[in-house]
């Protein structure tokens, strides 16, 4: 069991308050996964940069110099924004793989969350109320998001293992199942320079529809996707840069409960993560079909 | 009227209220606000009494109910109804997977849709579905009455028994050992008394269901095949 949670903004009005409706919808599904939370928060692009969001063990000793560091690594400007375990590093949007490598080789314990434009990733052990805190998710802006709390089947109760999952740029994927080819198919990814972080078998998903979007499938075909390709149980929700996406395996039997009104698209394992959210009375709320595609775009 | 602020005093409050019911009792009709999607709201009732749910209810709400009816101003989440003894269950929204699943008795009417494994394992309750009902519906079930007034999904009564299911709409595909039947005329009386019990007769008619019903080949012992065990 997993708890799994999402809100796609419509209305502009609405982004100020992203992080704070995501948390609340996180909280309330704590008993669904009191192991581990994850949220990933499009807070939208700044001219011209690029993020990397990375998370450390020992965060005073690794984050102190690194923005320094970095700048002489690279030969341009860095900036570095400390929030407990991890940290948000902006750098140059041309400059990102550079940083990632610098990065890989001045802090070799400094793990990668996720990098983007837009995208930042948080996650810990821990239950989602605590996680959030640590991070300040309730204060964050944004345009879209997607949070995961986790009660761990696959793979063990670390940072690492805690979901979202980004394997390409901008890019993330939760899941509430289980796969059962997961290995072969890592395997296979492998082949084709898919890199991989940790054995589970999320990480996989995401990887199977980064290297999807990577040779040029559109995110509906690449979901499309999974239902051949991958085995097991799954409820994904995914985003994008511009983009917020959901399917579920043909069994179906992960719940799934979406509402949509004029100012947002909002996901929930269950409803209880959406009481809360405005308008929600007047929203139209169902249950996605199972082995059908649904993703929004702006 | 006894109302009860599921925001306020909680759900554990709720079910041990409505538990104390027993036999005879003046506290006949019940209003609870406020369930927000909490998980088993009147589970477990075993009285008869009436109580209504203002909104939307997540988890095995009106599980094993017994002579209680209950009825849901909203949708359902997972399990409505599920082991139900007798009484009813009315969703005026839609519910979520494995409604009315191993109920044994009484009525669930769902007025919008079902998803799938409706009324799995079924033993002898009967459901009424205004709208359609999802995959894996009556899977292994074994006695009562389903009535769709829509279609239904894929692998239709698989390895059912002696439950009867009636369709109006499309059936998508019928799983193991699930068959069309002749409607006779008892299964039309029982159609008119469901229909009428469900809230439905205004919407749909005995004669525009369809019958289905168990082949029995899969659950009799075939001698031919003693080898095989």
């Amino acid at each position: 069991m997993c708890g799994i949670v999402g809100l796609f903004l419509k209305d502009p009005k609405l982004e100020p308050k992203l992080g704070a409706m995501l948390t609340d919808m996180l909280i309330t599904m704590t008993d669904r996964g009191p192991d581990s939370a994850g949220i990933a928060i499009y807070s939208g692009a700044k001219d011209g940069l690029g993020k990397i969001t990375i998370q450390s063990a020992t965060p005073d000793e690794d984050f102190e110099t690194l923005d320094a560091d970095l700048r002489d690594a690279i030969g341009q400007p860095v900036a570095l924004i400390a929030k407990n375990t991890h940290a948000v590093v902006e750098v140059p949007l041309g400059q990102l793989d550079a940083a990632r490598a610098a990065l890989a080789h001045l802090r070799p314990n400094v793990k990668v969350m996720s990098v983007g434009d837009s995208i930042e990733i948080f996650k810990e052990v821990g239950l989602p109320r605590d996680v959030a805190a640590r991070f300040d998710i309730a204060k964050m802006k944004g345009t879209h998001g997607i949070g995961h709390t986790r009660m761990a089947t696959e793979s063990a109760v670390t940072t690492m293992g805690a979901h979202p999952f980004s394997t390409g740029s901008d890019q993330c994927l939760v899941h509430n199942g289980s796969l059962s080819n997961h290995n072969s198919v890592r395997r296979d990814l492998r082949r084709h320079g898919m890199i991989f972080e940790t054995e589970n078998d999320t990480e996989v998903a995401a990887a199977f529809l980064s290297h999807k979007l990577q040779d040029g499938e559109s995110l509906g075909k690449a979901m499309e996707a999974t239902l051949t390709d991958l085995d097991g149980f799954f409820t994904f929700v995914v985003g994008t840069r511009n983009g917020f996406g959901v399917v579920r395996d043909p069994i179906a039997c992960k719940p799934a409960v979406m509402a949509e009104t004029d100012d947002y698209v909002a996901f929930g394992s269950e409803y209880r993560a959406l009481v809360n959210l405005p308008g929600i009375e007047d929203a139209r709320v169902w249950e996605p079909e199972p082995a059908t595609v649904y993703f929004w775009e702006r | 009227m006894q109302s009860f602020d599921l925001g306020k005093d909680g759900l554990r409050a709720l079910n041990s209220a409505l538990h104390a019911l027993k036999g005879q009792t003046n506290m006949t009709a019940w209003e609870v606000v406020n369930p927000k999607g909490a998980h088993a709201i009147a589970a477990g009732v075993d009285a008869p009494v009436d109580i209504t749910v203002r909104g939307s209810t997540g988890y095995y709400c009106a599980g094993m109910n017994k002579q209680a009816t209950i009825r849901i101003k909203g949708s359902a989440g997972p399990g409505v109804a599920e082991n139900m003894m007798s009484g009813t269950v009315i969703v005026d929204g839609d519910a979520s997977q494995y409604a009315g699943a191993t109920g044994r008795g009484g009525l669930l009417v769902i007025k919008g849709n079902a998803s799938s494994r409706c009324g799995i394992s079924m033993k002898g309750i009967d459901i009424v579905v205004h709208g359609h009902i999802g995959h894996m519906s009556c899977f292994m079930a074994q006695s009562g009455n389903i009535v769709v007034l829509g279609d239904a999904g894929e692998a239709l009564g698989d390895s059912l028994y002696e439950a009867r299911i009636f369709v109006r709409g499309t059936v998508k595909s019928l799983g193991a050992d699930c068959i069309e039947k002749e409607m006779r005329e008892e299964h039309l009386l029982i159609l008119e008394d469901l229909l009428r019990r469900g809230e439905a007769d205004a919407k749909a008619k005995p004669e525009e269901f369809r019958r289905y019903g168990s082949a029995r080949k899969l659950y009799n012992f075939n001698i031919d095949n003693a080898a095989a065990y």
